[in-house]
């Protein structure tokens, strides 16, 4: 019987070697097409066609049309218009594509085959720490020095108000790793969990086939795993949508705070 | 103790970081129910903060069971 390995599927391996090209001050850099690579490069061409066949801007739309702009105005409405408000208008093309690229990613991941990028950490490191460069490039543009604003509380005695002031700041700083936590570990998490359920299938199974008296029960045990993993499956297609709406809704927020400084919204 | 022995009692300690998520998802869940039962109207309205603090929430048993995944499989 073959080990059951749960983080295999995560390994990232050569698909197409090419040759390093070396950088002044920081050595050789790998530039081979490995199969997470790949997969970015099938989920921005995915993208890229679907739009294309999409933006015929007719006045009736097909259903191609009709399905990027019910995304669209979802992205807009719920999210950008929603949280930020009128000011939120100039971010939707980020938040869009944040939002499209992490979708996309996570459902190719579920594809048979399929590589999950985003159950990468240097992937979501890199998203979450993009997000958070444009928050405090906005906020330090659009306020000035009034950004450090943010993190005094209104309201409350000064004493109390420092000990909040630098509880603020922390959660403020830990924000890129929550956000690249939070979306590494529920890509992991399903497929660990979808992978130690199909083990079960094949492990009980065969103990269900070649025991024999009560070992039978190994193959009910098998059958109800495998309709556990028919539900897992539902479940993840629902989490890789919503984790992307949920990195694009913390994205928002974030841009929120910095955006709507001086007034309440 | 055993390291291997350790390491998979490290990482049984580290889940029970779900517990917390658990019960905060189903705080969460019930009071957005019943909040929308008492005013449908306005439910519709707060479904994004409902989806934002179950991201919130949830992250923290994330976090424990990131935790032990490290524990188990990163090798030092």
């Amino acid at each position: 019987m073959a080990a059951i390995e749960p983080m295999e599927q995560f390994l990232v391996h050569k698909v197409v070697d090419l040759p390093p090209i070396p950088i002044p001050g920081l050595g050789a850099l790998d530039m081979s097409i490995t199969n997470s690579v790949l997969f970015m490069l099938i989920a921005a061409g995915l993208i890229s066609v679907f739009f294309l066949a999409a933006s015929r801007r007719a006045v009736v739309p097909g259903r191609m049309q009709a399905l990027a702009e019910m995304l669209y105005g979802m992205v807009d409405g719920a999210l950008t218009g929603a949280i930020i408000g009128d000011r939120g208008r100039p971010f939707l093309p980020f938040v869009f594509t944040l939002f499209l690229l992490i979708a996309t990613l996570n459902v190719l991941g579920l594809a048979p085959g399929g590589f999950t990028v985003t159950s990468q950490l240097a992937v979501t490191a890199a998203l979450a720490v993009m997000t958070f460069s444009i928050v405090l490039a906005v906020g330090f543009a659009r306020n000035g020095l009034g950004f450090f604003k943010l993190f005094w509380p209104s309201g409350v005695h000064w004493g109390m108000g420092v000990f909040l002031m630098i509880i603020e700041f922390i959660s403020f700083s830990v924000r890129p790793l929550t956000l690249a936590m939070r979306l590494f570990g529920n890509m992991l998490g399903g497929h660990v969990v979808t992978y130690m359920f199909a083990s079960f299938v094949i492990g009980l199974g065969l103990f269900g086939l070649h025991g024999a008296g009560i070992e039978k029960l190994g193959l009910v045990g098998s059958g109800v795993s495998f309709a556990m993993i028919v539900a897992l499956l539902a479940l993840e297609f629902v989490v890789a949508f919503l984790q992307a709406f949920v990195f694009a809704a913390l994205t928002c927020v974030y841009l929120n705070e910095v955006v709507n400084l001086d007034h309440g919204h | 103790m055993d390291v291997t022995a350790a390491k998979y009692i490290g990482a049984g300690l580290a889940m029970t970081g779900l517990i917390g998520a658990g019960a905060g998802l189903g705080i969460l869940f019930g009071n957005y129910l019943q909040a929308a039962i008492r005013n449908p109207s306005a439910a519709a309205g707060e479904r994004v903060w409902l989806f934002l603090g179950m991201a919130l929430a949830e992250s923290m048993g994330i976090f424990g069971f990131v935790m032990g995944f490290i524990i188990l499989f990163v090798k030092v």
